[in-house]
């Protein structure tokens, strides 16, 4: 990330960005509450123009710790990329959706949405899209145990007698 | 078939029908085209021209309704387990089911980790041969299928059951 959009964007946004103690230029961390106006921003204005959304990520930083979710964006024209970074609440996991802006994001959201149980507010169709409907639990998180019978079907955990 | 050999031309075979029923079922076992993971390859690659299943009188179907034997190859999810188990109460009898791979078999490299891995897809429908391997080479697959013929060979489904 060059220091122009990190300008552009702390002019236009001065109290969405998080205030990070070394500026590596790697990423760039923000506030959920503004992401969507940010990513449109993002989006639409021709000297920065990330036509791309590459990536979505999803992390768990742990049990006692935060959700979090990546971006990683792309310009097509200007070839330059940017990560962004917005940390979330464990217990309320909730950021605004981008789907209406990059429509590959449809998916992405729904598979983080899937594995981690962050709620993307704002998209059209937030359901599972890998595992069935009826699934219980957020697999991809720390904290997650694996359900001992699934429709009646034995998910054996004690593997010892069956070796 | 003591008293009837021989007493025709050459081109007339005698023999009991349960014998006969269970000859013609063990030689042209259909089996259903499905594959869920890379051992779909490897089933592909038995079917295809180098190993060629047709010359055991293997060929496959698409609809359940039409096949006898269920090839299950590869990785079966939980998912996948409630349909694999729908799919096989949709075959007609008699139906017979192979597990190929390790996968199939027991959850293969899932087997711990795996959340949402069935660990063996026998948990779900019964399975008469197991193939093991990961996956298992075409030639360890086709003795699989022909120890499945050996064992519809020696079936007699017309002969009554009798005793235990």
């Amino acid at each position: 990330m060059s220091q122009d959009i990190l300008n552009i964007l702390k002019n236009a946004f001065p109290s969405a960005i998080v205030e990070q103690e070394t500026e590596t230029g790697d990423y760039l961390e923000i506030k959920p509450g503004e992401w969507f106006e940010i990513a449109t921003f993002l989006h639409d204005t021709p000297e920065l123009h990330f036509d791309s959304l590459q990536c979505i990520t999803g992390v768990d930083w742990g049990p006692e710790a935060h959700l979090e979710v990546r971006y990683n964006l792309h310009s097509m024209k200007h070839k330059h990329k940017l990560e962004i970074r917005i940390v979330l609440d464990r217990e309320t996991p909730e950021v605004p959706s981008v789907e209406k802006i990059w429509r590959v994001a449809d998916w992405f959201e729904r598979e983080v949405y899937d594995m981690y149980g962050i709620v993307f507010t704002g998209h059209r169709d937030l359901r599972r899209i890998l595992l069935p409907d009826d699934w219980i639990g957020w697999p991809l998180r720390k904290d997650y145990e694996t359900p001992e019978t699934y429709h009646g079907i034995v998910v054996p955990k004690i593997k010892e007698e069956w070796e | 078939m003591g008293v009837l050999e021989h007493k025709f031309q050459d081109n007339i075979v005698v023999a009991s029908i349960d014998k006969l029923l269970s000859w013609a079922r063990s030689t042209s076992p259909w089996y259903f085209q499905f594959g869920l993971a890379c051992c779909a390859i490897e089933m592909m690659a038995t079917a295809a021209s180098r190993h060629d299943l047709e010359r055991i009188g293997m060929m496959p179907r698409s609809s359940p309704r039409q096949a006898d034997v269920m090839i299950v190859s590869g990785t079966v999810t939980l998912k996948m387990g409630l349909r694999v188990k729908r799919l096989y109460e949709q075959m007609a009898d008699p139906k017979y089911v192979i597990a190929m791979g390790s996968c199939a078999t027991s959850g293969g490299p899932y087997w711990q980790y795996g959340y949402h891995v069935l660990k063996g897809v026998d948990l779900v429908v019964p399975v008469d041969v197991y193939v093991p391997g990961c996956p298992p080479r075409p030639e360890a697959l086709l003795e699989g299928l022909l120890k499945l013929q050996e064992k519809i060979r020696h079936e007699r489904p017309l002969t009554r059951k009798t005793g235990t």
